[in-house]
């Protein structure tokens, strides 16, 4: 027996073992490298235009206008959408409310549940294609369209799909009835994810929908349109309207639409807010954020700058519930900074197809040239900054990774959502000091928590002010889970059971 | 022997747990049924609601900190109080116009509704969270939580019934509030302070102002530092509007709910409660 031990001992050790660097710096360099892996576009289709998705068929703009999509990675002319008028968010309000009239709020619970069922494995079947073209509209990674957004649009509508002809299990001593039309407008950052918070619960609870979806990001949508023929849903209970914020202004604007959807800016959310003023259209907003990602002294610290990493720099940090400001205890400050940007330094920043990709293009060049200002800005405010030394693509819309260091509270940068890969680092003595600059800003939507200590947890999240609490983990998504912000960062949720009150008047 | 001469009640605010009078100095005259003049009530003013709104933003963390247990034990208290002084409310009543009996139902109705909530007060949070079944290995739950500060209009023809109705669902859930008291009422609303007073309420969870509502509409509902208004009386749409206008600037949650019977069962419901409650949903890896 030892005889048989030592001899796998010293094989072991004849193998070469390779130590790691002296100062325990992730040594990528010297051990792997990394091949291209592109992914193949074979399998996609993008035609030259697409039209608007209304009453069931794919209809011609009236003015006959279209605009141009572009994919931020190459800056070259994907395909173009149809620019919907006033007219056509009429005609697709008209389809929609004789929909809900007609067939929709005729068949049964039950049925209305399998028709949802079938989209949820409609999009699991022609995942791959969603996948590739969400990343080639948007920019994204393909390993996040691939793993995150469209297996998460697809579980959305299984979960709501089931809720269906359960609603009287929902509401306490209520019985729930649908609004009627619903007016959905999404944002860029999660095309088709979006697209299935808002659709998966108005449908479940009856009510039929007019959606736009991004200018910039409408590809996925249109296909999602393709899959409401496959599906066999009747006319009209889906109608996808394509336009920039003229086009979501009528939908918001249209007398006969009973509720609005939102997901996007708080200023934008404001100006929803104040359109529907005095009038009986119910409204939910999922707004802006500048989450706080806190760091105990005992908390698991390999682990959380694994987390501090996806908090702000998944899907190029556009992403409203990132988390943007770090507080760091004071005491193991120089070593999180440190183990940062070592991490840092390993994130590929590139082509959104390539499988290795871990930051994409930026969604637009509108929104690149709102980070570059702000970089300017925490430069001019006397803020430090660090960017990892990647070589970026000579074409497309790239960013760096970046962190500020020696910010104060008062900065542009800490108070304002950046909406890319650029993160605050600030410290923090005590608990009640944490908690104090966590919450301090006009929004509330999600922050995390780092510590070995359970009752930390609960105390910190309780106590922070914020839609949603990641304790030891960050960026978690489910169709099951609430999700939205306090103060100014919206109104209402999405997700969950909690996410049908919206589209609900209970009796 | 002269007859005894009748010590008046000077009828003041109650911010922060105190009853100043008005900053601004002023009144306006309240009249009995008759149309006699009956007292003088504070015309509150800006001011006013700012600093009960520092009172009740003061007052929300330990209120909101407190378990609901405890907070369902001061609601019941508060009944308590009320009952012993149920006299004093129906002659109040009584001098604004109320019958006897109409009088005794509303304090007996404003007693029961204050017992209804203090029951909700570790229930809701049951009924209205949830624990989410993820797909990953995390474990998650979603609660309700307290808002912050509420600003209240308290309906305008209920004086006791009405005020209790609006307050008891907002401070049960953990919000402090600032009321405006009936315009043409605001007698009880008074009285009912030293009711709060004297039962374990800490100062500032609920303020009490009164005067006049078009005067006081746009500080109570532009004010940046609350997170919602609520009212219940039906009014004129364009006012509406600007309520819901003014409730833009920093997204307050503006609930209005028209109720018509405030005897009846629609005037209570754990509905209220959820309607001034954010949901919080925590999550946490699960494993090693």
């Amino acid at each position: 027996m030892d005889d048989e031990k030592q001899t796998a001992d010293a094989e072991t050790v004849e193998k070469g073992f390779k130590p790691s660097s002296p100062n325990s710096k992730l040594d990528f360099n010297g051990f792997w490298e990394y091949d291209d892996a592109p992914q193949s576009t074979d399998s996609v289709d993008i035609e030259e235009q697409y039209n608007l998705f209304i009453d069931g068929e794919f209809v011609s703009p009236t003015k006959g206008r279209y605009f141009e999509s572009i994919n931020p990675a190459t800056e070259q002319s994907l395909t173009s959408f149809a620019e919907a008028t006033k007219q056509d968010v009429d005609n697709a309000v008209e389809a929609a409310r004789k929909a809900f009239e007609g067939s929709w709020s005729t068949i049964s619970a039950k049925e209305r549940g399998k028709y949802i069922f079938r989209l949820a494995r409609l999009i699991k079947e022609r995942a791959r294609e969603f996948a590739i073209l969400e990343s080639m509209d948007g920019g994204k990674p393909i390993r996040e369209s691939r793993d995150v957004d469209v297996p998460l649009a697809a579980a959305h509508f299984f979960y709501y799909a089931g809720w269906a002809d359960k609603l009287e299990y929902a509401f306490p001593a209520r019985k729930a009835e649908p609004l009627g039309v619903a007016g959905q407008i999404i944002p860029w950052n999660f095309p088709l994810l979006m697209l299935a918070w808002k659709i998966a619960p108005a449908l479940a609870t009856g009510n039929t929908v007019v959606l736009k979806p991004a200018e910039s990001t409408s590809l996925t949508a249109l296909k999602f349109a393709e899959l409401c023929r496959d599906a066999g849903l009747p006319d009209g209970v889906v109608n996808i309207v394509t336009g920039a914020g003229q086009t979501g202004s009528q939908i918001v604007n249209h007398d006969d639409i009973d509720k609005i959807a939102f997901t996007g800016s708080t200023k934008v959310g404001k100006i929803i807010k104040k359109s529907l003023a005095g009038t009986d259209t119910k409204y939910t907003l999922e707004l802006g954020g500048k989450g706080p990602n806190i760091i105990f002294e005992d908390a698991p610290i390999d682990q959380a700058v694994e987390g501090i990493i996806n908090a702000i720099f998944f899907n190029q940090g556009h992403v409203c519930c990132a988390g943007s400001r770090l507080f760091v205890q004071e005491g193991i400050a120089d070593e999180v900074i440190q183990k940062l940007r070592d991490r840092m330094e390993t994130l590929i920043v590139g082509d959104p197809l390539d499988k290795n990709t871990d930051i994409g293009a930026i969604n637009s060049e509108q929104q690149y040239n709102k980070i570059n200002e702000y970089l300017e800005v925490g430069v001019n405010e006397g803020a430090d900054m660090y960017q990892n030394s990647c070589e970026l693509p000579e074409k497309g819309y790239y960013c760096r990774p970046t962190l500020f260091t020696n910010v104060s509270q008062s900065n542009k940068i800490v108070q304002e959502e950046i909406f890319g890969p650029v993160l605050t680092i600030q410290t923090f003595r005590t608990v009640e000091e944490g908690i104090e600059k966590a919450n301090n800003t006009p929004y509330g939507l999600a922050g995390g928590v780092w510590t070995d200590k359970g009752s930390k947890i609960f105390n910190v999240s309780s106590n922070i002010r914020n839609g949603i609490v990641w304790a030891n983990t960050y960026n978690k998504f489910d169709p099951t889970s609430p999700f939205g912000g306090y103060k100014e960062s919206g109104e209402g949720r999405e997700g969950g059971l909690h996410g049908l009150y919206p589209y609900v008047k209970l009796k | 022997m002269s007859d005894r001469v009748e010590v008046l009640k000077t009828y003041k605010t109650y911010i922060g747990g105190n009853f100043p009078r008005t900053e601004s100095g002023r009144h306006y005259e309240v009249y009995d049924g008759d149309g006699e003049i009956l007292a003088n009530a504070c015309q509150c003013s800006r001011k006013d609601v700012r600093d009960a709104v520092v009172e009740a933003r003061n007052a929300f963390e330990d209120w909101n900190g407190r378990s609901a247990y405890n907070r369902g034990q001061i609601l019941y208290r508060i009944a308590e109080m009320l009952e012993m002084r149920k006299a004093q409310f129906v002659d109040e009543l009584e001098t604004v116009g109320y019958k006897t009996k109409k009088a005794e139902a509303e304090v007996n109705a404003s007693i029961d509704r204050l017992i209804y909530y203090a029951g909700w007060s570790d229930k809701y949070q049951q009924v209205f969270g949830s624990i989410n079944p993820v797909a990953s290995n995390h474990f998650n739950f979603s609660m309700p939580e307290p808002m912050g500060v509420v600003n209240i209009w308290a309906p305008e023809e209920r004086p006791l019934l009405g005020l209790i109705s609006v307050m008891a669902p907002v401070i049960v859930g953990g919000n402090t509030c600032v009321i405006l008291a009936s315009e043409k009422y605001p007698l009880s609303a008074v009285s009912f302070a030293e009711v709060l007073h004297s039962s374990d309420v800490p100062g500032g969870v609920v303020n009490i102002l009164t005067g006049y509502r078009d005067e006081l509409l746009e500080h109570m509902t532009t004010h940046m530092d609350v997170n919602a208004f609520f009212y219940t009386d039906e009014i004129e749409q364009e006012k509406r509007k600007q309520i819901d206008e003014h409730g833009t600037l920093n997204l307050k949650r503006i609930r209005y709910t028209p109720i018509t019977d405030w005897q009846s069962e629609e005037a209570e419901s754990p509905y209220f409660i959820t309607d001034f409650q954010e949901t919080k949903t925590t999550w946490h890896p699960v494993g090693l």
